[in-house]
């Protein structure tokens, strides 16, 4: 262990209520990948922590390493990202982004390229005003980077060369599967011509480049379902933030189950 | 094991042990309250049991505001003074009570009893919601101040309210975010400062 105190950029991702008035945040940062650390006071108004070590904040942080858990001594935000905190569905996008980043990283584990990519989605997030597609393609180039890329140029079983037309896709088989392995294959689900043609585009491009992409009401959806399928078999499990974007895309269904209750 | 176990007869340790568990009482604090209460005259242990049974036996939830209360309706919403068409919403019992130190506010209020979290799982459904628009339809309330508190979860969930409310017609307004009174323009974060400065007003 070199110097007690070090300097780092990070992006919290989670933070919890610790004893009275303390927090305990988990950052991802720049140069120690997701680290754990206590910030004492930040709950009080007029701790100088506060509202630099808010979910989603990109902060410069100073850090003293504890026995236990590293304890954030100073704090300055370099992005608040404002507006993804005045709209309610950016800020959706954002609980996820963080879920998804939360639960796909190891603790001290520098990964840069990793910060990197949800930096720039979150940058992205801020300025798009606009959440679906940068969600979709921060889950393909998440899953590419850890390793889990789907296999889109031949069917992942047969690797025959896939035919410009409906093809299937298994999450369990990494990939999309051709005619004749997709429709006797029960885990896996139709694939349309366009949705693969974009998730093939996305691996390829920037986000600049990736952004040029206009998708249909069914395309996005499709993408959607196909990309939640098959992280959720990578995790084993639902994201909780799912749920509740789920409910915000309805409208608020509380508000559809009032209107039900007054007939 | 405990060294203290050792030393310390069992009836104290437990107590201790109970004590440490409180929200600000360290080991430290334990020990001294528990010593204290030993030497003090029983009443005094028997008050205390006594309070602390009470809270969990006489209290319910008011029917309209939700506070807690032993009384139902609670004390404000008996309060014929109080100004019924304005609702303030809080997160917390407990938040009401600076509200009320200000005497500045002399409507209801509703308690909310926690804010969505979509990374904890806490869905509006697991809150109070559902109260307080049936409340909204049901009496004149004209306008709804939004008091949840300034950090992420408390803003969506207040947009989230917001959103329900606005097609109902009524006048819903969200408390200011800006400066701490007696804090330092050089230790203010980005988005109070942004708030402020949005928020900023005639003099």
């Amino acid at each position: 262990m070199t110097s007690r105190v070090y300097q780092t950029a990070g992006i919290i991702i989670k933070r919890h209520k610790f004893g009275e008035a303390d927090r305990l945040l988990t950052l991802f940062t720049a140069d120690f990948g997701k680290v754990r650390a206590i910030a004492k006071g930040a709950m009080r108004p007029g701790s100088k922590l506060g509202g630099n070590v808010e979910l989603l904040t990109h902060s410069q942080l100073m850090l003293a390493r504890g026995r236990n858990l590293d304890i954030v001594t100073q704090a300055q935000a370099i992005d608040i990202f404002l507006p993804i905190r005045d709209s309610l569905e950016l800020m959706s996008c954002g609980f996820y982004l963080s879920e998804l980043v939360d639960t796909f990283t190891e603790e001290n584990v520098e990964d840069r390229e990793m910060f990197d990519l949800f930096l720039n989605t979150l940058r992205e997030l801020a300025e798009a005003g606009e959440g679906e597609r940068i969600l979709r393609y921060f889950e393909l180039r998440l899953l590419n980077h850890l390793g889990y890329r789907p296999q889109l140029g031949k069917c992942a079983n047969c690797s025959r060369l896939l035919l410009p037309e409906v093809n299937y896709f298994s999450p369990a088989q990494g990939g999309v599967l051709c005619r004749e392995c997709g429709y006797p294959d029960m885990g896996a689900r139709t694939i349309s011509v366009n949705a693969l043609k974009v998730l093939r585009f996305w691996l390829r491009s920037d986000f600049a480049t990736a952004s040029r992409v206009k998708l249909s009401i069914e395309l996005t959806t499709e993408i959607k379902s196909l990309m939640r399928e098959h992280i959720r078999y990578i995790l084993e499990k639902q994201l909780k933030s799912i749920e509740w974007m789920d409910t915000l895309a309805d409208g608020g269904h509380l508000n559809g189950d009032m209107a039900a209750d007054q007939l | 094991m405990n060294p203290d176990f050792l030393t310390t007869a069992r009836p104290i340790s437990r107590l201790i042990q109970e004590l440490n568990k409180l929200p600000g009482i360290g080991p430290k604090t334990a020990q001294r309250l528990a010593y204290h209460l030993l030497q003090a005259p029983p009443e005094r242990s028997r008050d205390l049991a006594d309070a602390v049974l009470g809270i969990k036996e006489n209290l319910k939830l008011c029917t309209i505001c939700l506070n807690i209360t032993d009384t139902d309706p609670c004390g404000l919403c008996a309060d014929e003074t109080r100004d019924v068409t304005k609702v303030c919403v809080v997160e917390e019992p407990i938040d009401i009570l600076p509200l009320e130190r200000t005497r500045k506010f002399r409507g209801l209020y509703h308690v909310l009893h926690g804010v969505i979290s979509p990374s904890d799982g806490i869905k509006p459904e697991d809150l109070r919601i559902r109260e307080l628009l049936e409340r909204l339809n049901r009496t004149g309330i004209t306008e709804v101040i939004l008091a949840t508190n300034p950090n992420v979860e408390g803003e969506a969930t207040s947009m989230y309210i917001q959103r329900l409310i606005s097609p109902l017609g009524i006048r819903v307004t969200r408390l200011a975010r800006g400066l701490p009174f007696g804090g330092d323009l050089e230790y203010a974060d980005d988005v109070t400062l942004s708030r402020a400065l949005e928020g900023r007003q005639e003099m």
